[in-house]
């Protein structure tokens, strides 16, 4: 990593990258991409490269940890060991434990998990590279690959963090904004239920920067979330039309 | 989890809660009587058990010498481990931590770590070469409920209880002086949790309603009142307006215990 640089945002605004405050990093959805899996999605969500597949709900391996009145959602969130500056080692740390735990727990307000009782939904995540931010376009393109599974939900999940850098709320921070900035925090919302599902905070924010940073990121959540319809219909609307 | 609560029992306590009541008998934003011991595991430099109501926890702080991360090579390090002991919930079993012990360490871990509680900087032996290293190990001896809050009190207590050994660097080699001195500390992270139980919150809660709750959130304040450290955790969401009310309810919480302890 090189030097700190004196300011992460400037008189005018402008941040490290170019972007104003308030601006996302550009985004590319797709719906699709993987022909084994029962659902997936591809993200790249600024120089971020994941892959979400879900496969089910199917049946319960190992058994007995299938419930009886319920279906259970498996996340597991991996990095590849190639996706980051040092190479990390392939094994879980304690971080994607934790990641994986959280996405989850985002994603399960969604599904009506009571609804396919004995059953699995599996959903994996792999992060191809890393630019900050990883766990929000995780859930991001998990929503989606869930929903190409053809798996009911109530909404999409959609995910995107806001922070602090010097003294300014900003939206979307990359991987040094995160590092050298003063807080983080990512925010996984359902916009048509006005529901949270994820919400985490590191480093220092007073109340009413939190309250800004929280409302900042749900607005970036809404954006994110027409893209997200975008992209499903890009795959589902083509299929239509061959059949007519 | 919830084999051991009949449904007329969760049942029970969900209604209990829509008419502000709770089944033992707290008001919604009350936490359980608490009770906090300092400095009984004499082998380790520091050591703290808590008693959240039956919910108790016990934290050891080692202190080691050891290399800093290449990022931080004047800071000393701190690490949090978490052990859910089999022998605290019928539910616990040995092995290898589990998420939820990774979560709950983590958690205890950013409220310390983001807040800035240990003045790591005056951890530093040899920059770059070797610094202090703090352990602080968390231990559940008794689960009935809000182990983070528990546990974050604990770790805080012990990290309070903390002597360092005396030390000074002769011929670039470190000798351990008689005496001992306070761990050095700059801050004082307080970690209320929330739970969401339909659309009630309730400040602490304990075992069985964990069990009815869909989710929580923890927050965790600093000495100047702002925000250190969130996690929402559960299955459940939060509407907008109830994450900034159960800030605002946690934010009183974190001040009413702060002037409990004087910390």
């Amino acid at each position: 990593m090189n030097e700190k640089p004196e300011k992460l945002i400037d008189k005018k605004g402008i941040r490290l990258d170019g972007r104003k405050a308030d601006e996302l990093r550009p985004l590319k959805l797709q719906v699709g991409v993987l022909s084994n899996a029962d659902g997936s999605a591809y993200i790249e969500h600024g120089k971020n490269k994941i892959l979400a597949a879900a496969f089910g709900p199917r049946e319960m391996h190992p058994k007995h940890l299938a419930m009886q009145d319920r279906m259970v959602l498996r996340c597991r969130y991996h990095m590849a060991p190639f996706s980051v500056q040092e190479r990390k080692s392939p094994a879980p740390s304690r971080r994607e434990v934790e990641l994986s735990k959280v996405i989850k727990e985002s994603l399960e307000p969604a599904l009506f998990l009571e609804l396919y009782p004995r059953t699995g939904v599996d959903v994996f995540v792999e992060v191809l590279q890393a630019d900050g931010g990883t766990r929000c376009a995780s859930i991001t393109a998990a929503a989606l690959a869930i929903a190409d599974a053809g798996v009911p939900m109530r909404d999409l999940v959609v995910a995107c963090a806001a922070g602090k850098i010097d003294d300014t709320i900003v939206l979307d921070l990359y991987d040094a904004e995160d590092k050298l900035g003063a807080a983080d925090v990512p925010l996984a919302f359902m916009p048509n239920l006005n529901a949270i599902t994820l919400l985490q905070m590191d480093g220092i924010l007073t109340p009413e920067e939190f309250e800004k940073a929280v409302n900042m990121a749900m607005d970036g959540c809404k954006k994110i979330y027409e893209m997200q319809k975008e992209a499903l219909k890009t795959k589902y609307m083509v299929v239509k039309e061959v059949e007519e | 989890m919830s084999s051991l609560v009949t449904r007329v029992r969760l049942k029970q306590i969900e209604q209990l809660i829509e008419k502000g009541k709770r089944l033992d008998e707290r008001g919604l934003r009350d936490y359980r009587e608490i009770k906090i011991e300092q400095g009984l595991i004499e082998r380790a430099e520091g050591s703290a058990r808590v008693l959240l109501g039956k919910t108790e926890v016990l934290v050891g702080v080692k202190v080691e010498t050891g290399e800093p991360f290449p990022d931080t090579p004047n800071e000393g390090v701190q690490t949090v481990n978490a052990e859910l002991v089999p022998l605290a919930s019928p539910n616990f079993e040995p092995g290898p931590p589990d998420e939820n012990s990774i979560e709950l360490a983590r958690v205890v871990d950013r409220g310390i770590r983001e807040s800035k509680a240990i003045d790591t900087e005056k951890l530093c032996i040899e920059p770059g070469k070797k610094v202090f290293i703090v352990f602080i190990d968390v231990y559940v001896l008794n689960h009935d409920g809000n182990l983070i809050d528990a546990s974050a009190l604990a770790a805080m207590a012990a990290l309070l209880n903390t002597k360092m050994p005396n030390y000074e660097i002769k011929d670039g080699e470190l000798k351990i002086k008689q005496g001992y001195t306070p761990l050095p500390m700059k801050s004082h992270p307080i970690t209320v949790t929330i739970g969401k139980v339909n659309n009630y919150l309730i400040v602490d809660p304990w075992l069985e309603e964990e069990q009815v709750m869909d989710s929580r959130i923890s927050f965790a304040f600093n000495d100047d009142g702002n925000i250190c450290a969130i996690q929402k955790g559960g299955s459940g969401y939060f509407t907008p307006q109830q994450i900034l009310e159960a800030s605002k309810i946690a934010r009183e919480k974190a001040a009413e215990l702060r002037k409990k302890l004087d910390w």
